[in-house]
Parts: structure tokens; sequence; C-alpha cells
């Protein structure tokens, strides 16, 4: 009985399935894509929204009061060296605390402790990196402003103060950092390390010379993303550094300061009609835009260095 | 010849000493325990805080109970509690699970399942990671300039813009790149094994992201989004910037539309009105405050890692 029907070629077509099915795959299809293209108009809604309120600023405003000795917007006076000179020092107090911390912590994790030691720390550090900043804003103005900058300024120090800030800014940021650089010293190969130890080398110039070498786009990457993290950390500033009025040019840490956070806060935290001066409203902008832009750099560079550890191994 | 065997014997004697002596490598121990240091230190530094927190703010619970939790804002530091605020902090996270999350799932699905390695899709990447970079305060410009005060009349003419639909969708948008991050992460995970076992019995793309690549993937999606949602609880900054911090609140009974549009206070701005207050029954009420917050915050921490290690699955 040779078949009758005429043989039939197998075409795509055939493989496609039913419409019904073609049509869930495209809906489904432009659905994940909408959700992915909100992500850059979003991006987008906020450089736009910034600048162009940046932008109003200053096209309007007089440019000797960029330069006026200090940063007091009600009264028109906008300072930049003041608040970017507050934020450089709370951020580098911070990095003094976070940078001998954080890594310190990071090759012990990563070198010397235990498989069991380490399962039981990291999970604190996590703990610790989930603290939220206001909870460390208030401890920077009761604990730390009493307890440490009070015998630290030997010429006593102000009750709000910048130096309690940028302390409290490096306890915040120490997890990050050893979180960051501990990855990239467990990423390194263990053949390196028993390499070391076959040419006599002890476990210190292990660590030293040949871990943390190799690893050291990773831990420069840990340090940019902690700085970043540190110069736009807002709450502890808010409460802790004082100036919420504003603040003259000042680089003691004894005494109370202005960072770009800070500035930020005071303004937005005043009524909603600023008095004084109509370039209060798009000054915060400007100096949004700023902190932007300062971190949007930080974090370009650090995904640079973090991209070249990858590549190697 | 006997010469030669006394001298390696020696050299033997020095080498052994050398490498087992436990005093030898004095620089060596000194390290490790500068390194030991910097570690008990930071922890210390957390213990400190609990221990200044708890001792501050215990008295307050001792004295008032569940009163402190419940009672609304107020100017008498005796009568003040976080209930207004813990309901507008719960009134934030659903907003935020109502939108970041669908919206975070879906763009981490497209990028890891469907799209392929294109100029675009890498634009895509290395933004939304910078987007994670960006300080919370920035989104809080971005939530009053948008939000707040171009579409004040969807977000609520009454309160100004200053309205809990201005705040959750500002979180909403600050958590929406981590959301992507760690759902992304989590999807890589899933081997693609399991995406070719399902395209060799015909499953569309779809089918298989449904039934094979989610089911695998969600104890870390479910992770991502709980840390996530930790992070949004105790996020200050953004909402100072929409309005967040008030010092007295009036609530009625509203409906829902008008709730969304109102104003609100949340946990953390409420902790930051205390905070600035110098009188003593202030601060306490702060502490109590905090010790709410971070009480929240690691359950939900906690909750996410026993999550994490109960379904980490090795393939």
């Amino acid at each position: 009985m040779a078949s009758t029907a005429a043989p039939h070629k197998l075409s795509a077509d055939d493989l496609r399935g039913d419409r019904g099915r073609r049509r869930t795959e495209a809906l489904m299809r432009l659905l994940f894509l909408g959700a992915a293209t909100l992500s850059v108009v979003i991006t987008a809604l906020i450089i736009l929204a910034i600048v162009g309120e940046a932008w109003n600023f200053i096209s309007q405003v007089d440019l000797a009061a960029l330069w006026s000795g200090g940063w007091f917007p009600r009264r028109g006076m906008f300072d930049i060296p003041t608040i970017l000179a507050g934020t450089l020092v709370v951020a580098g107090i911070g990095m003094l605390v976070a940078v001998p911390l954080g890594l310190g912590a990071a090759i012990y994790l990563a070198e010397y402790a235990s498989r069991r030691a380490r399962a039981l720390l990291k999970p604190i550090l996590e703990v610790l990196a989930a603290v939220p900043s206001i909870v460390l804003g208030y401890f920077a103005l009761q604990w730390i402003s009493p307890n440490i900058m009070q015998t630290v300024c030997l010429g006593g120090s102000a009750v709000f103060n910048m130096g309690a800030a940028g302390l409290a800014v490096g306890v915040l940021v120490t997890p990050l950092i050893a979180s960051v650089a501990e990855d990239a010293m467990y990423a390194v190969p263990g053949s390196l390390r028993e390499a070391s130890y076959g040419l006599g080398a002890r476990k210190r110039t292990t660590s030293l010379r040949i871990v943390v070498p190799a690893a050291v786009s990773g831990i420069v990457a840990a340090l940019i993303i902690g700085f970043s993290r540190a110069i736009g950390e807002t709450m502890i500033v808010a409460i802790a550094a004082g100036g919420t009025g504003g603040s003259l040019f000042s680089l003691d840490p004894c005494g109370q300061g202005q960072t770009m956070t800070a500035a930020m806060t005071a303004l937005a935290t005043g009524s909603d009609q600023v008095r004084g001066s109509d370039l209060a409203y798009p000054s915060l902008f400007f100096v949004g835009l700023l902190l932007f832009a300062s971190t949007l750099v930080l974090n370009v560079i650090s995904e640079r260095f973090v991209r070249s550890v990858r590549l190697k191994y | 010849m006997t010469d030669i065997t006394a001298t390696s014997n020696v050299s033997a004697e020095i080498v052994r000493a050398r490498i087992s002596g436990r005093r030898m490598d004095i620089g060596g121990r000194i390290f490790e325990g500068l390194l030991l240091l910097a570690l008990a230190l930071s922890l210390a530094v957390l213990l400190t805080l609990l221990v200044d927190v708890v001792s501050r703010g215990i008295g307050v619970y001792a004295e008032r109970g569940i009163d402190v939790i419940t009672a609304p804002l107020s100017s008498d530091p005796a009568k003040a509690g976080i209930g207004q605020g813990l309901f507008g902090s719960i009134a934030l996270m659903l907003i935020v699970a109502a939108t970041a999350f669908p919206i975070g799932i879906g763009a981490a699905i497209y990028l890891e399942e469907y799209a392929r390695d294109t100029t675009f899709t890498r634009f895509v990447t290395a933004n939304i990671r910078n987007l994670a970079g960006v300080p919370s305060i920035v989104y809080g410009l971005l939530g009053l300039a948008v939000f707040v005060v171009a579409l004040r009349a969807i977000t609520g003419p009454e309160s100004q813009g200053r309205s809990i639909l201005a705040g959750g969708l500002t979180l909403a948008i600050l958590v929406l790149p981590i959301v992507i991050i760690t759902t992304s992460e989590a999807l890589r995970a899933v081997p693609s094994g399991i995406r070719e076992a399902a395209y060799g019995v015909g499953a569309t793309r779809w089918q298989t992201v449904r039934s094979h690549v989610i089911p695998y993937a969600a104890p870390g999606i479910l992770t991502g989004t709980i840390l996530s949602m930790a992070r949004a609880f105790g996020e200050t900054a953004p909402l100072i910037m929409v309005g967040g911090a008030v010092s007295f609140l009036n609530t009625g009974d509203r409906g829902l539309v008008e709730t969304l549009q109102g104003k609100y206070t949340t946990v953390p701005t409420s902790i930051f009105q205390w905070v600035q207050e110098p009188r003593r029954e202030f601060i306490e009420l702060s502490a109590a405050g905090i010790i709410a917050l971070l009480v929240t915050i690691l359950l939900v921490n906690g909750l996410a890692i026993i999550l994490r290690n109960r379904y980490a699955r090795k393939w």
C-alpha cells in the first residue's frame, strides 16, 4: 500500500507553533523589553531634571556668590569651596578610619581566618553593613561627639562637629570596603599562594607580596567605591556635622561644617517657599549635579578596575 | 667525609629550628595581630552602638510598653510614638513592592534571558550598575523634581505633592537597580542545561523562563528583593527631600486615594525629627525608635540569610 498523499515538505512554519503561542511570546518579550528600557529612561530623567534646574541656577546666579567665603543660600551666598572642603574633610576622616579597618578585616578574612571563623564573621560584617545611616548619625551625635571628639580635640569641640560625622562615615564605609576587597582577594587562585609557600615564603609575605598585588585592582575598586559612598553619605552629616543654617569655610574637624549632602537636606527641610533668595531651590539641584557627577566618575573608574580583575582570572 | 656529615647535621638542625620555631616569625605574628585588631575594632563599634542605643531606649519601653510603637507623632515626648511612622513606612514598602519588583524583575529577565549582547544591552547594564552607586539623596532630588513638583496633580494637590505616593515612587526608583542586579545574578546562576532541556522538548522562550528558570532562581530573587526592602525601610535622606519629615500629622478617616495623596511620616524620618531635639526625653525616644528600626531590619536581613542558606543549591 503506497501512500497516496503527496510527501509533505517540512518547513519553518511547522515548527513555529500556533498563533496564540507566538502572540504570548511576543507580548512577554515586549513587556520585559519595556521594563529594561524604563531603567534607562529613569537615568535620563535624573540627569534631565537635575541638569535643567542646575542650569537655571548657573544662568541666574551672580558668579561672585560662588566664591563668597560661606554657604548661606538664604542670604544668596553659595560658596562652592565651603561645601567641597566640608565634604572632603568628612570623607577624608572617614577613609582614615575605614581603609585600615576595612582592608585589615578583608586580609584577615581572606587569608588567615579558618573556614568556620569566616562563616561566622562574614554575616556579622553584613549586619554592620545593613545598619541604616540614620542610626550611625544618632551614634555620631550622641556617642562619638561627647566620648571621642571631646577627648581628641584639645581646644574642646563643638557639639556638632565634622570629626564625629567623619568617624561615623568611616564606620559606615568599613564593611563595604572589607567586603569588596575580600571578594577580590578570595578570588586570587590558590596556586599562587602555594607557589609562594613552595618558595619558602611566610604567610605574611604571601599575603602582602603575592595576594594583595594580585588583587590590587579589586582593592583599589573597593577604596574608590568606599570614597564614593563617603562623599554621598547624607544622614550622618545632616545630624552630626552641624551647619543646618549655613556655614563659613572651615577645615577644622573639631568645629561644625557643611558638606554637599548636608547643604541639600538643610535646604529641603526648610520651609517650602524658601525665603530670601529664589535661587535656593535651583541651588539644590546644582549641588546635586556636583555630587552626582563626582560619584558617577568614581563609579565608572572603579568599574574599570573591577573588570580588569575579572579578565585576569 | 665525617666533616661533611657533621656540617649537614648542624645545618639540618638550623633549618628545622627555623621552620618549626614559633617565635621566629615575630613580624608575622604582629601582622596577624593587627589584622585581628582591625576586625575586632569594627565589631566593637557595632557592639558599642547596640549597647548605647539599648541602654538609652529600653527605659522608654519599660515605662510605656507597646504605646511607643502605636502612639502618633506629638510635640510631647511622653506621648509621641512611631505609630504613624510605622503606617507610613509600611505603605511605602507596599508601593515599592507593587512597582519596583515587577519592573526590576522584568528588566532582569529581559537582560539575562532575551537580550543578545548588543551595544544597547551593554549600555543598559552599565547604566544600571552606575545607578546602584548613585547616592540616595540624588534620588531624593529626582523625586522632588518629578513626583513632587512636575506630577503634583497626580501625587497629591492637597499635600503639595509631599505624599505617600511620591515618597513610595521615589524609593521604588532607588531600589530598582538593586532589584535588577540581584535578580540578574540569581538568573545567571541557573545552569544553561536547564534551558536547553526545555528548548529540546519544544518549549518557547517564555515557557522556559516561566516554568524552569524562574522556579530555580526564585530563592535568589526572593532574597534580593527582601534585602532591597530592608534597605528601603531604613532610607531617610531621599524622604527628607520629598517631604516625608513632618513634625505633626493629622489623620482622620480618609479613603485610599486621599491616604495615598496625603502627607505622611516614616519610622526613620520620625527618628530624624527627634534626634535633632536637644531635650533628653526626645533623645531617649529616638533611641527607642532606633531599637524598633534595627529589630525590623535585622529580622528581615536574618530572614533573607536563612532563606539563602536553606535554598542554596549546588549544581
